[in-house]
Formats: structure tokens, sequence, C-alpha cells
């Protein structure tokens, strides 16, 4: 589907080095003095004009995003990259900041001065240690080469980059949360409004965006809006990075074209399911938080936010888990339950103590201890924890269980009726 | 999900002081130039990050204290962040301190299999400390590899790819103080598709 030189990450797999003078063979930093001689207003128009929706997972428009920071005043801006990728089925920044950091740091560059930023922290996930400790290195190859620091590439903007570690927080993914944990807090989401945008990082106009996001900028203001837009399907453009793991042959990373098919991804990248596209059982397209398709609906539906989102499910981050027969699917969603029990941050009540209840009550359907109007009472809960946290944890914990029940509630009754009889 | 290293060691096993070494010294000032002056609270993660790595991965009460003192925040602030966050280990764990993601993608590819025989071939459970100290063993959450499913953490490396064979070659030659090699276990370099 995708052209083969349309790719953006074309050592995506780290077979070639990371470092500097291979990127720059690869085409990074190509010519950024040129693209930073530009308003800042310009980079924006072209982002916004390529169709580019944030990488993370609620697919928001990123050159909208942009032009949310404030154009006047003096207060100091902060641009933060979101890297505490954690998000189960879901490892494509990894390999960015292995494999490609240069991407990143030339992106996290063109993007701050976009908005004007200064100051950009990138803050990846605790577990990330050597992924983090090449990332350094190439932050410090771009600061010798005069890319990035007092007069990056030669421009006018000073710009300062910053990697700060989490320690190991789910939670912490959500913008607001991140933003508190930087400051040094708890990773406790924020109400919103005011926006970060409005009031972010230390109180300063912020915007945060996910590592992949970030990562596509200088190809994209390289070779224009239409190219990108080119790519994808309407109102879905560009290439994304897909993650197929679970029951699959070869579970691998690969960059598509959004709005590829689910099916074509998984039977030419991922070696097909375990025991053949018959075995197949459920696929969860988006990562964790995202209902489950049943196998009817993978046949022939697309990988793109819209498609997905039509199918009453969503493209999130494109972690693609395929689960095929042997598995039980209600374990498979009780052990979600379980992560995201562990996960809630607490504050909010419907979330810290629904999640524990979620994972009480998937734990006793595993074990078949349960009576049919429970089943009813569960769907009922998802429903109250739904909507009515202040970050979409409580959201994430409710869906998986609500596409479990969706598509596989009579296999759960059966279950519990056959239980019953044998009891 | 059990609280596995998250409780304050025992007052006979939490050493009487904790201070920097220089390269630490070295290292926590440069990390609070990262921050404006006037939020040092931001310093507090990377710092309690050293301060463990200094102490052969559990973080003493005299840390946390050390780290307020050192930041001039008050310690409940720095307390707080060391129970939130789950990396922070607040008991001692073996020399080679082993993570086992066991969430669903990993689950899909035989983790809880992987973790049995870990508990076999250490002869220890989740949350325990080896007698020779040489191992500590802990269930965690997703750790974002999940295309190279069953993922082991040990100290900071990931051992991926893994079968309940490869598992038990690396746990052997951790037994004879042999060398480990990081990443998949298998032909692949990395998230590429493999070959079978």
């Amino acid at each position: 589907m995708i052209k083969k030189n349309n790719r953006i990450f074309n050592n995506l797999y780290g077979f070639e080095s990371p470092y500097l003078k291979y990127a720059s063979k690869r085409g990074d930093w190509k010519d950024t003095k040129k693209i930073l001689k530009n308003k800042p207003s310009y980079l924006i128009d072209i982002v916004t004009k390529s169709g580019l929706r944030g990488r993370g997972g609620a697919g928001f428009s990123t050159g909208m995003k942009w032009s949310f920071m404030p154009k006047d005043g003096n207060k100091q801006h902060y641009l933060v990259i979101n890297a505490d990728e954690g998000e189960p089925g879901t490892c494509k920044d990894r390999d960015i900041i292995r494999n490609e950091p240069h991407k990143l740091i030339e992106g996290c560059l063109l993007s701050a001065y976009a908005i004007n930023a200064s100051k950009c922290y990138i803050y990846i996930r605790g577990e990330f240690f050597n992924e983090a400790a090449i990332l350094q290195k190439a932050i410090d190859e771009a600061y010798e080469a005069g890319f990035i620091g007092k007069n990056s590439c030669g421009s006018d903007f000073d710009f300062d980059l910053y990697l700060h570690y989490g320690s190991g927080a789910y939670v912490c993914g959500e913008e607001t949360a991140l933003i508190e944990s930087l400051e040094g807090k708890k990773g406790q989401p924020r109400l919103k409004p005011p926006f970060p945008a409005n009031v972010g990082l230390y109180g300063m106009p912020t915007t945060v965006n996910n590592v992949e996001t970030i990562a596509v900028i200088p190809t994209i203001l390289r070779k224009g809006s239409d190219w990108f837009s080119g790519m994808g399907t309407k109102n879905n453009s560009g290439s994304k990075i897909f993650c197929i793991s679970g029951q699959v042959n070869k579970p691998c990373n690969v960059e598509e074209e959004l709005g590829v098919p689910l099916k074509y991804l998984i039977q030419k990248y991922a070696g097909d399911v375990i025991g053949g596209w018959n075995n197949l059982l459920a696929v969860v397209p988006g990562g964790s938080s995202v209902p489950l398709l049943p196998k009817h609906v993978c046949e022939d539906v697309l990988m793109d936010f819209d498609s997905l989102k039509n199918s009453g499910s969503g493209l999130g981050t494109a972690g693609i888990i395929v689960i095929n027969k042997q598995t039980n699917i209600v374990k498979f969603i009780a052990r979600l339950s379980e992560f995201y029990k562990h996960e809630s941050c607490g504050q909010c009540t419907p979330c810290r103590e629904g999640t524990g209840w979620l994972m009480r009550m998937m734990d006793r359907i595993v074990h078949g201890n349960v009576s049919e109007d429970e089943i009813e009472l569960l769907e009922e809960v998802t429903h109250q924890i739904e909507g009515h946290t202040i970050c979409a944890l409580g959201d994430a914990a409710a869906w998986p269980i609500q596409g479990l029940l969706k598509h596989f509630k009579n296999d759960i009754l059966k279950s519990i009726e056959k239980k019953s009889k044998v009891a | 999900m059990d609280n596995s290293f998250k409780n304050f060691a025992d007052e006979n096993v939490q050493p009487k002081s904790f201070v920097f070494n220089n390269n630490n010294l070295v290292k926590a000032k440069e990390i609070l130039k990262m921050y404006p002056k006037n939020y040092k609270e931001s310093s507090i993660m990377p710092l309690l990050s050293i301060a463990q790595r200094q102490n052969d991965g559990w973080l003493p009460k005299k840390a946390i204290e050390y780290v307020s003192e050192f930041l001039n925040v008050p310690e409940i602030k720095v307390l707080e962040i060391a129970t939130f966050y789950s990396m922070y280990n607040l008991s001692p764990v073996g020399k080679n301190h082993i993570e086992v993601c066991t969430t669903s993608p990993c689950m899909l590819r035989g983790s809880d299999e992987i973790l049995e025989r870990l508990k076999k071939l250490t002869g220890i459970g989740i949350g325990e400390v080896s007698k020779d100290c040489n191992f500590s063993l802990n269930k965690v959450e997703c750790l974002g590899a999940c295309v190279n499913a069953p993922i082991v953490k040990i100290n900071e490396n990931y051992y991926e790819d893994l079968t309940l064979q490869s598992v038990e070659e690396l746990i052997n030659k951790l037994i004879n103080n042999k060398k480990i090699k990081a990443g998949p276990q298998t032909s692949r370099k990395g998230s590429e598709p493999g070959k079978t």
C-alpha cells in the first residue's frame, strides 16, 4: 500500500546507526535553517493543511492544537514531548527514540519554533533507560553540531532541549498528569479548562505532543502538506506506525498509510494469525483502551480514526492486539481490568473505586462465580465510570469490558449456565 | 495487585545515613539546572532515581530525607513521589532484580508460564529476595515493547521474545555469573517481522 520512498522512518528497525552521521545520510537536518527562515505561522499552516492528527491516541489536529498557543505576550512557552509510552499493545515511540532520535530532536526544534517555545522537555518513561541513553547522546550531538542551543541551525532562534525521566505511572501519559509529574508532583490529571495552551507547565502556555507526531514534522515541512495528505484516506492523512502484537506468527512494528485494511496488515506483515485467519477471535485495534472488534468486523475494517470509530472502536495508538480462538477472551479482558486498577491515580472516586470493583467482578467471571443479573450490573457500572472522571483512564477501564459484553455476552452467559447445571 | 517493594524496609535494614557520592553530586547539580530556579520539586524524581541507583536499587528512608534536604523541599513531597511511582523500591532488591511484564499482550504470548518458570528457577515468589541476594522478583504492568513479548526486565535491560527455554538459559547464566545479552533472545534485531 505505502510506496517505499514515502516511508518516513527508514531506520525503524535499527539496522543502521541512530547517530548523526547516519541520520544525516537519511535526510535528517537537511536545510533545517531554510525552514526556520519562514514565519512560525507558516509552519503551523503547513502542518494544519497536511491533516496530521495527533499520534498519541486522541487524534486531534496537530496544527490546530498549535494554533491555540497565545501569539502575543512575553511569557515563557513550553513544548513537552510525551514519551511515556505505556498503553498495552503500543511500542512505536520506543523504536523512534532508539533508532530515529534525530527525527524527534529536529521535530522538537521545528515544532517549538512554530509555537514560540524556547524550551522543550521530553518526558520519557523511566523503564526506557537504554533508549533514553541513545536519545541523550543524540541530543548532545545536536548541541555540538549547533543544530539546537543558542542560534539553532544558525537562525535567531534559541532552543534548549531536556530529557526528563518518568518513574513508572501509566497515567502520566495523560497530558496534564504528565505536566504535574514534570513539576515534581504525583501524576494526577488536572481539571480542564484551563487548557495547557493557556496554563500548562509552571503555569505557562504549553503544548504536549506525542513522540510520533513530532518525529514526522520535519518530513512534512520538507516534502509539503500535499505530499503528506496524499497518503491515507480523507481526514485521515499520512502514514502511521502500526504495532502488531499478540497471537500472530510474526509480531512487528510497521509504517503504513492510514486507512490500510486491518486484514492486510496482519497477513502481509505479521505472518497472519497463529492457526490461520479463520482461527481469529477478535482484535483490539488501537491499544488496550479501545473496545475490541469481533472477527467479522476485522474482515474489511480500515485502520484509520474515522473508520474504526464508525465500527465502534478507535484507532487510539494503533497498537493492534490480535487474539485467536485458543484464548480465553474473558481472562484477557480481566487482565486489562487489573492493569487499570493498578494504574488508577486514585483522584476521582468513580475510577479509584470502580476499577477495583471491575477487576474483582471480572475475576469472578473468569472463575465462573457470577449470576446472570450480575452481568447486567457490571455493564451498568462501566457506564457509571465512563465520562465521570477528570481524565480518560476511567473511560479506558470501562470500554474494554463494554466491548467484551457487546460481542461476547452470549458466550459468558453460556458458560454461567453450564456452570450452574454442573452445580 | 500486590505492593511488592513498596513498603519501607525494616529499621534494622535501613542504613544510618545517605549522601550522594561525588559522581552523583555532579549529576544532581546538572539536573537542578534543567528546571526553573523556583521549581526545585521538578528535580525530585530524577534525584530519587540516581539515589536508588547508588543504593543498589532501593530507596532507604535516609535517601528520601537527604533528597528533601538537598532540594530544600518538605520531606512529605519527596515521600509522596517515592510511594506514588512504581519504579521506586522502598525495600532491598536482589543483585538481579527481575520484573516480569504480565499485562494482556504479554499474557497472550505466555508471560504467565514465564513467571511460573522464573519462580521455580530462582526459588522465590513475587516480592521476594533470594537468600543469597542474587535475585528478586516482581510482576509489573506493560513495559511498552509488546511486539517483542513476552518481556522480562532485569535491572536496566529488557530481555525480549522469550521462551521457557531462553528464560532458563538466562537465569542459569546469571546463577553462574556469566554475561547475558539484552534485547530479543532470537535472531531478531528489534521490532522487524521475524523469520519464522
